[in-house]
C-alpha cells in the first residue's frame, strides 16, 4: 500500500491489556491547571521504567468541569489495579495536591473505584472535611494556599496500551516535522494519550539485551546508524526513525488516533522526507490486540 | 404514571398515624384492601375507609388532599415512590425515610426528617422544631438525603445531625445545627440563639451575619471551591438555591463549637 508516496508496510502494532484511569485537575487558570498536570505525567513514559504511563488527553473549559474552573484531563496506565493505585496516590499527592490553587476530579464515573480523595484526606490531619454532594463524596483539606479539594476515587477501566507506529523519513528535522503534524491531529483523538515525550519516542526499544540486567535496548534494526553493522530493517534513503505510541481507553480509540496520525504524516508526502510507515511488534505472540496498518487505512 | 389518592374526609379530633401508609408497604396491593387497612387514631384503631376516601391506582406516587397538621409519620421509613401532601402534615414527617420524594404544600410539624436516611423532602411551607434531628435519647439524626424548607424552620433544625443537606429559604430558630456530627445546613434567612451549639463536625452556610457565639472562632475570609460544587448539586433543585443569583464562593469562616470538638463551621456570605 502507498499513500502520497509513502509505503505503508504489511505490518501491524502489537498492543497489550492494561488498567487505566482518568482524573480532571482544575486550578484558578488554565496555565496552573495545565502545570499541574504536567507535573502529575511527568516521568510516565513507559510502565517498564516508570511504573505507569501517563499523559494529558486534553484541556477542558470551565463548563466541562465539576467546579466550573478551567481544568484538563489526564490519564494513567498500568499494568495492575494495585500499581495504577499506587501510582494515582502518589502522583496526586506529590504532584496536584503540592499545586497552587488545584483540585482534583473523577475523570471516570463507573469501573472500579481508585482511591483518590480518600488517601490524601490524611494529609489534612484532622482538620479535613468531608462533603457528599449530588452523591459523590469529596473531601476538602485544608492546605497553605487556601483549601484543596479532591474527589473520594476515581473508576478504574480495562484498557489499551502500545498501540504504535513508525515514521522513517529522509532526516531528522523531517521525521520530527511529521511526527509534529501527526501529533497535532491525533491529540484531538478522545480516549487516548501519547505518553513519550510531546508524544514521540526517539529511541525506540527492542526487547531484551546483551547486557543481563536490561529488559530492553536499543531497536538496532531501526537505527540508520547502524545500517552497515546489524541486519538492518532499513533502506539506504532513510536517516531517521520515529515512533509514536498510543494508549487508549479502547481499541476503537486507538484504531482512530493511528489512522489520523498516519493520515497526517502521509499528506507530507515524499516531497517532505517522509519514505515508509511501519509499527511495532513481538511476532504477535505477547499481545492480544493486533492494529494492521493496511486494515486501518484501508 | 397511576396515582392513588387519599381525601381527607374531615379533620380528625385525635393525631393519626400515617405509617402504613408508604408504597413499599401497599406495593401490590389491591384498593379495596388499602381501604381495610389499619390506621391508629389517637387510642383508637380505624380502618383507613373511615378517616379518607381513597381512588385511584396504587403505583409510584400517592396524593393526600386535604391533609392536615394532625397526620403524623407521613412517608414514614418510605424507600421509593412519591408522596405529595395537599395541605399540611403533622410530626415525624418522612422519618426514617430511605428513599424517594415527599412534597409538602402546606407546613410541616416537629420533627420532620428526622433521623431521615435518604431521599428528597421538600416542605412549601414552614418546619417545625427538630427539622432533620433525631428521636429523643438517639444519637444520630438525619443521615442522608435532601430536606427543603422554602418557610421558617423552628428551633433545633439539624439537631444530631449525621450526613445530608439541609435547605432553608426562610428563617431559622434558635440552636440551629446544635450538636450536629456533619452535614450542611444553609439557611437564606436570620438565624437564632444559639447557633452551632455543641457543634462536632458539619457546615452552616449563611447568606445574613448571624450573632456568632463566643465558643466559634473566626478563620477569616475565603474563596471555597467546594462551594461551587455545593450550588452546582442545587441547580436542578425549584428553590431559590437553584437561582444563579443565589450562588457564591466568597465566605467568613468560623471554627467551633470550640466547647466540643471544634471541627464545625459556620460560613457567612461575603457582600
Amino acid at each position: 500500500m502507498i499513500i502520497n508516496g509513502v509505503m505503508i508496510d504489511e505490518t501491524f502494532a502489537e498492543a497489550f491489556p492494561m488498567k487505566a484511569t482518568r482524573v480532571i485537575i482544575t486550578a484558578q487558570n488554565s496555565r496552573w491547571a495545565m502545570i499541574s498536570a504536567q507535573a502529575m505525567t511527568g516521568f510516565a513514559t513507559s510502565v517498564i521504567g516508570c511504573g505507569c504511563e501517563a499523559g494529558i488527553e486534553r484541556e477542558l473549559t470551565p463548563f466541562e468541569t465539576p467546579d466550573g474552573r478551567p481544568g484538563v484531563s489526564v490519564m494513567i496506565f498500568a499494568t495492575s489495579r494495585k500499581a495504577l493505585a499506587k501510582q494515582l496516590e502518589s502522583r496526586a499527592g506529590q504532584c496536584v495536591l503540592t499545586s497552587p490553587t488545584s483540585a482534583i476530579y473523577a475523570g471516570i464515573e463507573d469501573g472500579v473505584p481508585l482511591p483518590l480523595g480518600k488517601s490524601l484526606r490524611y494529609f489534612g490531619d484532622g482538620f479535613q472535611i468531608s462533603k457528599k454532594l449530588d452523591g459523590k463524596r469529596y473531601w476538602r483539606i485544608p492546605v497553605m494556599d487556601g483549601e484543596f479539594l479532591a474527589e473520594e476515587t476515581t473508576g478504574m477501566k480495562e484498557a489499551v496500551g502500545g498501540g504504535n507506529f513508525l515514521i522513517l523519513a529522509e532526516s531528522q528535522p523531517q521525521a520530527l516535522a511529521a511526527c509534529d503534524a501527526a501529533i497535532e491531529i491525533m491529540r484531538k483523538v478522545p480516549n487516548v494519550i501519547l505518553p513519550f515525550p510531546g508524544g514521540v519516542v526517539g529511541s525506540g526499544s527492542k526487547v531484551g539485551s546483551k547486557y543481563k540486567s536490561l529488559s530492553a535496548s536499543t531497536n538496532d534494526p531501526f537505527c540508520p546508524t547502524l545500517k552497515g553493522k546489524t541486519k538492518s530493517a532499513l533502506g539506504p534513503e532513510i536517516e531517521s526513525v520515529m515512533e509514536i505510541v498510543i494508549d487508549g481507553l479502547f481499541e476503537s480509540a486507538i484504531n482512530e488516533a493511528m489512522r489520523m496520525g498516519i493520515e497526517a504524516v502521509c499528506k507530507l508526502g515524499t516531497g517532505n522526507g517522509v519514505r515508509r510507515i511501519t509499527a511495532g511488534n513481538y511476532g504477535g505472540k505477547l499481545g492480544p490486540y493486533h492494529f494492521h496498518l493496511r486494515e486501518i487505512m484501508a | 404514571m397511576s396515582i392513588l389518592t387519599f381525601t381527607l374526609r374531615k379533620r380528625p379530633d385525635q393525631r393519626v398515624d400515617m405509617s402504613p401508609l408508604v408504597h413499599n408497604k401497599l406495593a401490590g396491593m389491591p384498593v379495596e384492601e388499602i381501604r381495610t387497612l389499619t390506621l391508629r387514631l389517637g387510642k383508637r384503631r380505624v380502618e383507613v375507609d373511615e378517616l379518607f376516601d381513597v381512588h385511584g391506582d396504587p403505583g409510584d406516587r400517592f396524593i393526600i388532599r386535604n391533609s392536615s397538621n394532625k397526620l403524623d409519620y407521613i412517608g414514614r421509613e418510605q424507600e421509593s415512590g412519591a408522596i405529595t401532601v395537599e395541605g399540611d402534615a403533622g410530626a415525624y414527617l418522612g422519618m426514617r425515610m430511605k428513599g424517594g420524594k415527599i412534597t409538602v404544600i402546606g407546613s410541616a410539624g416537629i420533627f420532620a426528617a428526622c433521623e431521615m436516611q435518604d431521599g428528597d423532602l421538600e416542605i412549601k411551607g414552614n418546619a417545625g422544631d427538630f427539622l432533620g434531628g433525631a428521636l429523643p435519647g438517639n444519637k444520630q439524626g438525619m443521615k442522608g438525603g435532601t430536606v427543603l424548607v422554602k418557610g421558617n424552620v423552628g428551633q433545633r433544625a439539624g439537631d444530631h445531625m449525621r450526613r445530608g443537606i439541609i435547605l432553608v429559604e426562610g428563617s431559622a430558630g434558635d440552636y440551629c445545627g446544635s450538636r450536629m456530627t456533619a452535614g450542611t445546613i444553609a439557611v437564606m434567612g436570620d438565624t437564632g440563639r444559639y447557633l452551632g451549639y455543641a457543634m462536632k463536625r458539619g457546615t452552616l452556610l449563611l447568606w445574613k451575619q448571624p450573632n456568632v457565639p463566643p465558643t466559634f472562632n473566626d478563620c477569616g475570609s475565603h474563596t471555597l471551591t467546594f462551594l461551587s460544587l455545593f450550588f452546582a448539586s442545587m441547580r436542578n433543585s425549584d428553590s431559590k438555591f437553584s437561582d444563579p443569583v443565589a450562588v457564591f464562593n466568597r465566605v467568613r469562616r468560623y471554627g467551633g463549637d470550640m466547647s466540643s470538638s471544634g471541627r464545625g463551621e459556620i460560613l457567612v456570605k461575603i457582600g
